[in-house]
């Protein structure tokens, strides 16, 4: 927990506190959590960033028929990778038992954008519009070859599940910069087309071993955009605020008689929850935006829960201050019609996601938040299942895919890393998950290697004992 | 805060300047030291030590270093280089070095050079060496304590010159005793009746009353089903369902009836290799099979083994021995004596499960994977070999009949062969039903469905059947897509009955059935391509006339859609023996003679089945197979353990990666402590028996240490998860040494030791903070007042159900499914059927909240918002926080608005006349107390309040009073009810209801 945020916490706790309860507030803090002032390290060196939203596309996109563009494919048609490049990498049980691994090529036509000619494929003609903001990285790697190790990787730098995620540790380090709202909120679209959407866990946004005030808040389409906000039927805003005033009346004697700073937490707790009850729908509202915005994010935008919706929301959240704002679009899993899959989910997420990128521009958001587009590892060169001249498949791949970042301290028009000519190796500049958080969180004012937490007696890090900044990405 | 820090320092000095003159103690003082600051460069872990230098172990220690320096030469501070390094205000000779980003206080540098001084003796870490006898130490206020326990807590407050609290009020004392052991709040009878007995074991009589209750071992349940990991889904991706509930079960019962702690261990890790176990033991063993199982496409199975065995591992040492073993999956433990050898000596020992290491996800849902047993109840027993001897006598019928020649069968064949079907098009008229409704086509002939993603789901059609009299019907299903996957699970016509006669392409003879048992389950998968449609034909029974109405509702029920997919129907007066597979009539149109005998056999097999009675057998057999398939299902399985005759060979893993083994070994206990006794089987019972010896250090007191944390609510060891170096030292490690050996003399009686606890005056005190308390030990750790702690989410649900008499006491039994935000589940996971949480119906809503179901991607929020773990891995320490989202799910969830409206109802009912009565009542059935004046004040003008304000909107109070499913009762004023609600509702929001006081 770093120093602006306990700041943050205690005047918050000072404001709500007022002088009925005879404690001091910095007393009650420490009180409530002495860990507060254990972990208390200010940031190393000024952030660039001051949030970040990261655009998770869960199912893996194929990194070759987005970004990583190969020309020589074409003439390795139908020919088997050769060994030597497929090397010891292990297979997914899907394609393990294939008696071919033909080469793949990418039935979409890859061009240059803007001043930098940055190379990226037809499916992407929005984002295309900001190939001078965003920095590809086409060499991360990740050791996972299934999705829910691979996701749990992707979010929490460790395979398996029981650490906090990355918005969890960001929460803990910098805290909200908003006290009415939760400092990491979690957002889920399904893909409109006949895809394989993926399952998501509630551990991905969880708080791991950090104390679940950290954990992200996932905010949902439904009536209740955070679970449990609305009052039930018959109690409107002012009975829930004189029943609020009845219970805080009662806790107050309940304090002064046990003096238990937890008491005093708790009527806190349920006044910030009567402000969310508030601050979230207005929020959430998006019947306010004129009708030009709909127009930029796509047709998808006015249905509540498309990952378009989600995107303007994104851009709602970050106005407000939310620290972590994690977008999740399910669907990327190509398996086998990849090229009508990849349509689709390009369909479903290009324009939103460029008209975000235009909007923080607009605003002024894009120079402190970073933004952060890619899922959880990539897919093979060779197809799965059948290939034909348009259609294939693509399994599972771990060594090699891209993902892109735009945004505050992001050096945009950029490639960065490169792989052998099947996609299927780095060759140059890898980039693990820890390094990418390294960076991340080198953005946001924080030394990944400082910003720890002691858990069974080890001090954890979200980089657990890696993570180089990749700091040719950064301006 | 200034203040705080300034006193707190002047106590750490005032105690350290007593000290200076004492021995330094190595296991108190320097080694945690030494653990959090040098055991990662210079620690057990020979891969990553660095200069050769060892500081855990003394003879290694003393020894010179790589450089040829000493680091330390016991009682000479300046030629000890470890000395030198800490005050070195050199960054590259520093130690710690600052890229560790620690740093060492003058403190801690000047308690090092004193150890050093005094000759650096080395002490066995404390726990692995075993208690010794303690001596109860006396005490100078001789009228407090009431047992042991309380001279070990007093001669530690008179030493900090500290005084015990006063004894909390008799309705506080009962309330939170009465929710340590059973997790409910006592009734205002049982507090009347403790308040009115003055006998001096008044008290006594309570705790005795509430040991016997089987709430007890319920309550003792949930903090195990966290150790063990229990859940009701198998976690991971898939997550789905998994039955392992006997096993809760078992350990609900085991509580009850006070099984001794090492039986209840032994039973649970090795129940199996006990001699001539019984089916309890068998199901005791479900203990390590509460492991997560990936059912994800694709995955390596020795990949997830290697993942399931160093669960068991990991759980194993931290539940019974209080280590983090998982640090030594992968290298030696950088600060406990534990190495890579001895994990996967562990593993050995869990290693020969005949288990497959994936799921099987073409398995039906529940089914669980090998090895597990099956516990049907005498009745279902009964109920399959009753149904069992009905399907062989029919089958024996069958074969009968279908051996029996038929004649004519040449002449029909000739009629097939040259019998022209006429399909006439069925119009379409109107269609509905999916999140993208079903579209009909201009020309009224096709209808498109488009991909469904989210949920089962069904298209309703209205369809204009052609004139005249129609024998048969038939179903085409083509798709646009390339390629697609499609799967259909029900046909409905009407009132009309149909039967399945023939079919084509993708589809099978059984799978045709499958749409028409009226069962969404069973589905067949419809792969497809623009240029091969799927068919089926239906037979009307009986054929329908001409005069009969010609519009027909028809039901399809779609699953999980591939890709959108287009259906046309026809209808046909051709006399429906005539209709056939497409490879019956293959066979048809080849001369007889030029038929093969296989093809004879195939079409005379045809011909038979379309007779009148083999139908009817048919129809019989398929019924009876339905039914017992039901009574199969009905029988409840639980996950084993079991031992594979040739075990597996074991390997440490490099860097714990499956596929990098290493060297073999064998199953062995840690090196450290004390060695398995060669007498003992080197499986898993001899490492049970191993774990719950008198030698073992570390099991009686890692145990005793988690009671003490359940009632207490935080353990003499605050780390109950780590007795090693790097946990927490005892607070009163005397006492910890006590209670360990008198549970192990006790025969590791459970309830007696927490009848110890919970009679003791420590126990007992009242729980309120002091100015000084506050701040010489806001922790508690001192034990200078009662314990104080918010409820776990569990029994903030069940005080609720109880107190507003809602709660159905049901012991046991599959897990049930309360109330639950809808969408939750569709919103995570995967788009299929069973990931749709379907609330059960009636008591189903109102069981105890340890047998709601767990699903490990989404536990219930009621539960995961308190903190809950996922139950993904072991548990042994719940965080305690406090948070907004707490106060959203108590003030609108609707399982607590309706225990809001069900706790006004008692009030009303029971409370007598008065509102003041009234109000009191729901404040005792929840807090046990009545209120105070001033509270009383602030609940009557609550009501009051609320009263006048619905009985200007009384459509509001009537809305209210409508949440939930339980009703109420009609006959009370609703006005008075909705005001009470609401006063209800804030009472069950209380700081104190929320919390055991």
């Amino acid at each position: 927990m770093s120093l602006p945020s306990l700041q943050n916490e205690l005047s918050r706790r000072h404001f709500l506190s007022r002088s009925a309860t005879g404690i001091g507030a910095a007393a009650l803090a420490s009180l409530v959590n002495p860990r507060l002032f254990a972990a208390t390290q200010p940031p190393s060196f000024a952030p660039k960033a001051k949030r970040i939203i990261w655009l998770t596309q869960a199912g893996a996109p194929s990194q070759l028929d987005l970004f990583d563009h190969k020309p020589g494919l074409a003439s390795h048609f139908d020919k088997d990778l050769p060994p030597s490049v497929r090397g010891e990498q292990r297979l997914t049980g899907m394609t393990a038992g294939q008696k071919r691994f033909p080469v793949a090529p990418s039935v979409f036509k890859f061009q240059q954008h803007g001043q930098s000619g940055l190379w990226l494929a037809e499916t992407l003609p929005h984002t295309a519009k900001f190939a001078d903001d965003i920095c590809v990285i086409r060499s991360l790697h990740t050791e996972a070859i299934n999705h829910d190790p691979a996701m749990t990787l992707l979010q929490t730098g460790h395979q398996i599940g029981g650490r906090p995620a990355f918005g969890a540790w960001v929460s803990y380090g910098l805290g909200s910069e908003n006290a009415d709202l939760p400092a990491f909120v979690a957002l889920i679209s399904r893909p409109s087309g006949p895809t394989n959407a993926q399952p998501l866990h509630e551990r991905m946004w969880g708080s791991g071993f950090l104390p679940s005030r950290y954990q992200g808040v996932r905010f949902s389409s439904g009536k209740d955009p955070v679970l449990f906000l609305s009052n039930p039927p018959g109690i409107t805003p002012a009975r829930r605020r004189a029943m609020l005033d009845d219970a805080t009346a009662l806790n107050r004697l309940q304090f002064a008689e046990y003096q238990d700073p937890e008491t005093q937490a708790r009527i806190d707790q349920y006044e910030l929850a009567f402000r969310m009850q508030s601050a979230v729908p207005e929020l959430a509202d998006l019947s306010k935006e004129p009708a030009d915005i709909f127009d930029r994010y796509g047709p998808e935008s006015k249905k509540p829960g498309t990952y378009a919706a989600n995107c303007i929301l994104a851009r709602r959240l970050a106005e407000r201050g939310v620290r972590f704002i994690q977008l999740y679009h399910r669907g990327w899993d190509q398996h086998n019609n990849l090229p009508s899959g990849i349509r689709s989910q390009c369909h479903d997420t290009d324009q939103p996601t460029a008209a975000l990128l235009a909007e923080l521009k607009g605003r002024g958001l894009l120079e402190d938040t970073l933004v952060i587009w890619g899922g959880e590892f990539g897919r093979t060169v060779y197809s799965q299942g059948v290939l034909t001249k348009d259609n294939y498949g693509r399994d599972h791949h771990p060594r090699c895919y891209s993902i892109w970042l735009a945004g505050a301290g992001i050096k945009g028009g950029q490639a960065y890393g490169e792989t052998d000519d099947f996609s299927y190796n780095i060759v140059k500049d890898p980039v693990h998950i820890h390094d990418l958080n390294a960076t991340a969180l080198h953005l946001m004012g924080l030394d990944h290697t400082k910003l720890t937490y002691r858990f069974q007696g080890r001090d954890y890090r979200l980089t657990d004992v890696h993570g180089e900044i990749v700091k040719p990405v950064l301006t | 805060m200034k203040r705080i820090i300034y006193l707190v320092s002047a106590l750490l000095l005032a105690e350290a300047a007593v000290r200076a003159q004492e021995p330094v103690s190595f296991s108190r003082e320097i080694r945690p030291i030494l653990s959090d600051n040098c055991f990662s460069c210079h620690g057990p872990d020979e891969l990553q030590r660095k200069a050769g230098l060892r500081l855990d172990v003394r003879e290694a220690a003393l020894k010179p270093a790589k450089s040829g320096k000493l680091a330390i030469v016991p009682g000479d501070v300046r030629k000890s280089e470890l000395l030198k390094r800490i005050n070195s205000s050199d960054a590259g000779e520093v130690m710690p070095p600052p890229k560790s980003h620690k740093v060492l206080t003058s403190a801690q540098k000047q308690k090092l050079r004193q150890w050093v001084a005094q000759g650096a003796k080395y002490e066995e870490h404390w726990s692995f060496v075993a208690p010794s006898p303690v001596k109860v130490p006396s005490v100078r206020r001789k009228d407090w304590p009431r047992n042991p326990i309380d001279q070990f807590v007093l001669a530690r407050l008179e030493s900090a010159a500290l005084k015990p609290s006063t004894e909390a009020l008799k309705p506080v004392l009962i309330r939170r005793v009465t929710l340590d052991l059973t997790g409910l709040p006592p009734t205002p009878a049982e507090v009347d009746a403790f308040v009115a007995d003055t006998s001096a074991q008044a008290y006594e009589k309570v705790v005795d009353r509430l040991l016997k209750s089987p709430r007890y071992g319920e309550r003792m349940a949930v903090d195990w089903l966290d150790a063990a990991r229990y859940a009701d889904s198998n976690g991971y991706q898939v997550d789905r369902d998994r039955e392992l509930w006997p096993w809760r079960d078992w350990v609900i019962r085991a509580f009850n009836e006070n099984k001794p702690f090492d039986q209840f261990t032994i039973e649970q890790l090795a129940g199996d290799l006990l001699p001539n176990p019984t089916l309890e033991q068998r199901v005791a063993t479900g203990f390590h099979r509460n492991h997560m199982l990936n059912e994800e496409g694709g995955i390596i199975a020795e990949e997830f083994l290697a993942e399931y065995t160093a669960d068991r591992v990991e759980t194993t040492a931290a539940v019974w021995l209080g280590q983090t073993f998982n640090c030594c999956r992968c290298h030696d433990h950088k600060f406990d004596p534990f190495t890579q050898r001895d994990f996967y000596s562990l593993k050995a020992f869990f290693h020969n499960v005949p288990e497959r290491g994936v799921g099987i996800y073409a398995n039906p849902i529940r089914q669980n994977a090998p090895p597990f047993v099956k516990l049907p109840s005498p009745a279902t027993e009964a109920k399959l070999a009753a149904l069992n001897g009905k399907l062989k006598a029919v089958n024996g019928q069958l074969t009968a009949l279908t051996n029996r020649s038929v004649s004519g069968v040449e002449e029909w064949a000739q009629r097939v062969a040259s019998a022209v079907v006429k399909w006439e098009p069925v119009s379409l008229l109107q269609a509905s039903g999916g999140d993208q409704p079903p579209v009909i086509d201009a020309s009224a002939s096709t209808l498109e469905v488009g991909p469904q993603e989210t949920r089962p789901n069904t298209v309703k059609l209205t369809a204009r059947l052609p004139a005249g009299r129609l024998t048969a019907l038939r179903l085409e299903c083509g798709t646009t897509a390339t390629s697609a996957s499609f799967q259909w699970s029900e046909l409905k016509l009407g009132q009309q009955k149909v039967r399945a006669i023939a079919w084509g392409d993708s589809l099978a003879s059984g799978e045709t059935e499958k749409v028409l048992d009226n069962d969404r389950k069973t589905r067949t998968v419809l792969a497809m391509k623009p240029e091969r449609p799927v068919h089926a034909v239906f037979e009307f029974e009986p054929a329908l006339a001409a005069e009969s109405g010609r519009e027909v509702e028809i039901e399809i029920g779609v699953e999980n859609a591939g890709g959108p997919s287009r259906w046309r129907l026809f209808a046909t007066d051709l006399q429906p023996d005539l209709l056939t597979p497409t490879a019956v009539e293959a066979i048809t149109r080849k001369e007889s003679a030029g038929r093969s005998k296989a093809e004879q056999q195939q079409l005379a097999a045809f011909r038979i089945a379309q007779q009148p009675d083999h139908r009817k057998l048919n129809d019989e057999l398929g019924s009876l197979k339905k039914q017992v398939t039901a009574a199969e299902n009905e029988i409840p399985t639980t996950l084993v353990m079991e031992e594979q005759k040739d075990p597996r060979p074991t390997f440490i893993l490099m860097r714990g990666a499956y596929d990098k083994p290493g060297s073999a070994v064998t199953a062995a206990t840690p090196a450290v402590l004390p060695a398995l006794s060669p007498e003992m089987p080197r499986n898993r019972l001899g490492l049970a028996k191993w774990l719950v010896s008198t030698e073992n250090p570390l099991t009686a007191r890692v145990t005793v240490n988690r009671f003490w944390q359940q009632v207490f609510g935080s353990g003499l060891v605050k780390t109950s998860e780590d007795f090693g170096s790097q946990g927490a030292l005892p607070s009163h490690p005397e006492l910890l040494d006590w209670l360990a050996q008198e549970f192990i003399r006790s025969g590791w009686d459970v309830k007696q030791l927490l009848r110890l606890m919970v009679t003791s005056a420590t126990y007992r005190q009242a729980s309120r903070f002091t100015p000084a308390l506050r701040e010489r030990d806001p922790e508690n750790r001192w034990l200078a007042r009662g314990p104080r702690h918010r409820l776990m989410g569990e029994f903030i649900r069940d005080q609720a159900l109880s107190a507003s008499g809602l709660l159905v006491d049901q012991l046991g039994g599959p897990s049930v499914k309360p109330y639950h935000p809808p969408g939750l589940y569709e919103q995570i996971t995967a788009g299929n059927g069973y990931n749709t949480y379907v609330p059960g119906k009636g008591d189903e809503l109102r069981r105890r909240s340890l047998y709601t179901y767990w699903k490990r991607s989404v536990p219930h929020p009621a539960m995961l918002l308190f903190d809950a773990p996922f139950r993904e891995s072991c548990t042994l320490r719940r965080p305690r926080t406090n948070t907004p989202l707490q106060a959203l799910n108590l003030l609108n969830d609707p399982t607590y608005v309706e225990a809001a409206r069900f706790l006004a109802q008692r009030m009303m009912k029971e409370g007598g006349s008065t509102e003041e009565a009234r109000l009191t009542m729901g404040f005792r059935l929840l807090l046990a107390r009545p209120p105070a004046p001033a509270e009383l004040k602030i609940l009557q003008a609550a009501y009051a309040r609320a009263h006048a304000d619905f009985t200007k909107d009384p459509e509001a109070a009537k809305s209210f009073l409508a949440v939930g499913s339980a009703g109420y009762d009609t006959k009370l004023n609703l006005t008075e009810l909705a005001a009470f609600t609401t006063v209800a509702s804030t009472l069950l929001n209380l700081d104190e209801t929320v919390t055991k006081e």
